[in-house]
């Protein structure tokens, strides 16, 4: 691969990173997407738009988030000082709400009445049943019944907003299947419908939208650093499913050399065990959902079945521009497996007073790692993408607890 | 000219509609995937479209995708559908085979080896689902072992992007009759009929009408204007549990001749 020279410029005008992302994608959907990037193309660049959704990501998401010095916890691991960027704190409890307040004021911009959405953990499909209600649009959520009966709060959460949550039962029933139906439905219903997808994955403009509505993580977070720090920190971490929350910390920081970019991907059971989701770490470059990334599969292209403790991280592919900053030698993905993932979820909680989500965990794994690795002044920014209430029944079952 | 522009003039002359057969590769019965092949010509197919199995055919109703998770579970891949074809071509020389289907399994079993293998086996062409025209270039050792990529048109594509793919087409156009996923049964047939007719004039190549075909009723009111009817879900329901190859060839066979009839009296 040729020097990149910015990295922020990406991706082309065929919606390429590199040799990954694209439009790999039916010929049915070609006229919707090309709908969709040309108003997108437009409204990102439009001042009004771009202050409405200002308006709301200030009085509705409460942004901006606070980064925290997490001391207890930095003291217990003895390293580097661990911050934490709080997009748990945001409305719905996720970073999740950033892209689709976005999308949904790109939706109704558009003209459509309905919006639809697959979800993994449920995040996504509450962050866009939130604005379908905040918006008066009519929302249907596609959820993997695997992960329907895992998330059963996030379902009836779904369902109080409004929204009609639909079980998806072909293939692992998790969520690429509810990423595949979403689509199918997408290509039935395109003149009344937009597609509100939660990742930064999916044919081009997705990877691009998304990663923009989430891009505010990262330009936030490193002028909170230049103002309360005075510097850069010295490494990012985040956690990698599809890949958005990192990628929305990243953005701003890519073209400072100096910090350097880690992700953490489900490892599950371990990448040895073969029950894992570390697409990056694992897997080869292919072709799924619309785009060229790496994606797990076996040697007959056919997507394998992930492991995570962690619905949101549970996901074969991964979002085109990580695969190209891994490529590109930008950013290393690494595995954190669910038992690390757990250990972290439990010392943040008695450390620091906050229950983070299962994903959002095996970022602080990671950014344990790292700060052992550094001296005592250094600074690890880790992205605490959302809140753990949502997984207390999960982590109760695990350890065998009755609620 | 290529086995497909063969069969396409031969119909032509013959003044007849096309049929075009959907089975996926491995479903009903891994076993007996050649005797159904040549089954659908026996009952009249004129190409066999022949889908390879994928996890994830997010452009396919449940009816395919079911049928391909039950050949994926038998452990059917690529490198069988291409056994397949090339023992059906010791029999068969002159029925033209589409792959259809996805594009990670052609993307990791190597682009150059496939292309090879493909044209070995003696595969005429591919329709590969989610390879857009803008995509296509990865295709380009496909083209250069002599494989035709078959691309689709649907009822949303644009005036502007119709003329670049009526302009790149080979082989055959294969349009999309709604715009939804296969199986689905909405059709209005007026509305096929002037787009249908509207591309026809400006196509480099004939034209396939396929998605949402299922009866003879329905394919005879598309053979007055198609060059050829796709007939998938429907084909692929009736098949779907049998394992004798008696049972199988008789149902293919109980199905398609009332529809290769229709087509001929249209």
């Amino acid at each position: 691969m040729p020097t990149i020279e910015d990295f922020q410029s990406w991706p082309d005008a065929h919606g390429r990173f590199g040799n990954f992302g694209g439009q790999y994608v039916a010929e049915t959907l070609m006229a919707p997407l090309a709908e969709l990037t040309e108003a997108y193309l437009r409204l990102r660049e439009d001042p009004e738009f771009l202050a409405e959704l200002d308006r709301d990501l200030t009085h509705y998401v409460g942004r901006p988030s606070p980064i925290y010095h997490a001391e207890r916890l930095s003291r217990h691991i003895g390293g580097a000082r661990i911050l934490l960027k709080r997009e748990d704190l945001n409305h719905t409890g996720a970073h999740k709400i950033n892209n689709t307040i976005g999308q949904a004021l790109v939706a109704k911009r558009m003209g459509k009445p309905r919006i639809i959405a697959e979800t993994g953990a449920g995040q996504h499909g509450v962050a866009s049943a939130t604005v379908a209600a905040r918006f008066g649009l009519k929302c249907v959520v596609y959820m993997g019944a695997v992960d329907i009966e895992r998330q059963k709060i996030n379902v009836y959460r779904m369902k109080l907003l409004g929204a009609e949550v639909v079980p998806v039962t072909s293939g692992s029933k998790t969520l690429k299947d509810a990423l595949n139906e979403a689509m199918r439905d997408w290509v039935t219903n395109v003149a009344d419908t937009f597609y509100i997808i939660g990742t930064v994955a999916g044919p081009h403009p997705y990877p691009m939208m998304v990663r923009d509505f989430n891009a505010i993580v990262g330009r936030e977070a490193r002028a909170q650093m230049l103002e309360q720090y005075g510097r850069l920190p010295d490494v990012l971490t985040a956690c990698v499913g599809g890949g958005s929350n990192a990628i929305g910390l990243f953005h701003a920081f890519l073209n400072d050399r100096q910090v350097r970019i880690v992700g953490a991907e489900a490892a599950g059971e371990g990448i040895a065990s073969g029950h894992h989701a570390a697409s990056l770490a694992a897997g080869r470059p292919g072709v799924l959902h619309g785009n060229r990334t790496y994606v797990l599969c076996d040697d007959n292209g056919q997507i394998t079945e992930t492991h995570s403790v962690s619905a949101g991280l549970d996901y074969p592919g991964v979002g085109p521009e990580h695969a190209f900053l891994k490529d590109a030698g930008r950013a290393d993905y690494v595995g954190v497996t669910d038992d690390e993932a757990l250990e972290a979820f439990h010392l943040l909680a008695r450390t620091e007073g906050i229950l983070a989500a299962l994903e959002s965990s095996h970022a602080v794994a990671q950014a344990m790692k790292l700060a052992r690795e550094l001296p005592k002044d250094g600074i690890v920014l880790c992205n605490l993408s959302g809140r753990g209430d949502k997984d207390v029944h999960t982590i109760a079952a695990r350890e065998g607890v009755q609620v | 000219m290529s086995r497909i522009d063969r069969r396409f003039a031969a119909l032509k002359a013959a003044g007849r509609t096309g049929l075009i057969p959907f089975v996926t590769a491995g479903d009903p019965a891994p076993e007996h995937s050649v005797a159904l092949m040549h089954a659908l010509v026996d009952a009249g197919a004129d190409l066999i479209e022949l889908g390879v199995p994928f996890s994830d055919p997010m452009a396919d109703g449940p009816v395919i995708q079911h049928a391909s998770e039950r050949a994926i579970a038998r452990g059917v891949g690529l490198a069988d559908v291409l056994a397949w074809v090339a023992a059906f071509r010791e029999r068969d020389r002159d029925t033209p085979v589409v792959l259809m289907g996805y594009l990670n399994p052609v993307e990791i079993h190597g682009y150059e080896r496939f292309a090879a293998e493909a044209a070995n086996a003696g595969v005429d062409g591919v329709l590969l689902v989610d390879c857009p025209l803008e995509e296509s270039q990865v295709l380009a050792p496909l083209r250069a072992a002599g494989l035709q990529q078959i691309l689709l048109a649907a009822p949303t594509t644009a005036p502007a992007r119709m003329a670049k793919l009526c302009e790149a087409a080979e082989g055959f156009l294969y349009y999309v009759s709604f715009a939804g996923i296969t199986g689905a049964g909405r059709l209005s047939t007026q509305d096929i009929a002037a787009r249908v007719a509207d591309i026809r004039s400006h196509a480099k190549a004939p034209v396939a009408v396929g998605f949402g075909v299922k009866d003879a009723q329905s394919a005879k009111a598309i053979a007055g204007f198609a060059d050829a009817v796709v007939i998938g879900s429907a084909l692929v329901e009736r098949l779907e549990g049998l394992t004798h190859v008696p049972d199988i060839v008789a149902r293919a066979g109980d199905f398609l001749r009332p529809i290769r009839a229709a087509l001929d009296e249209a």
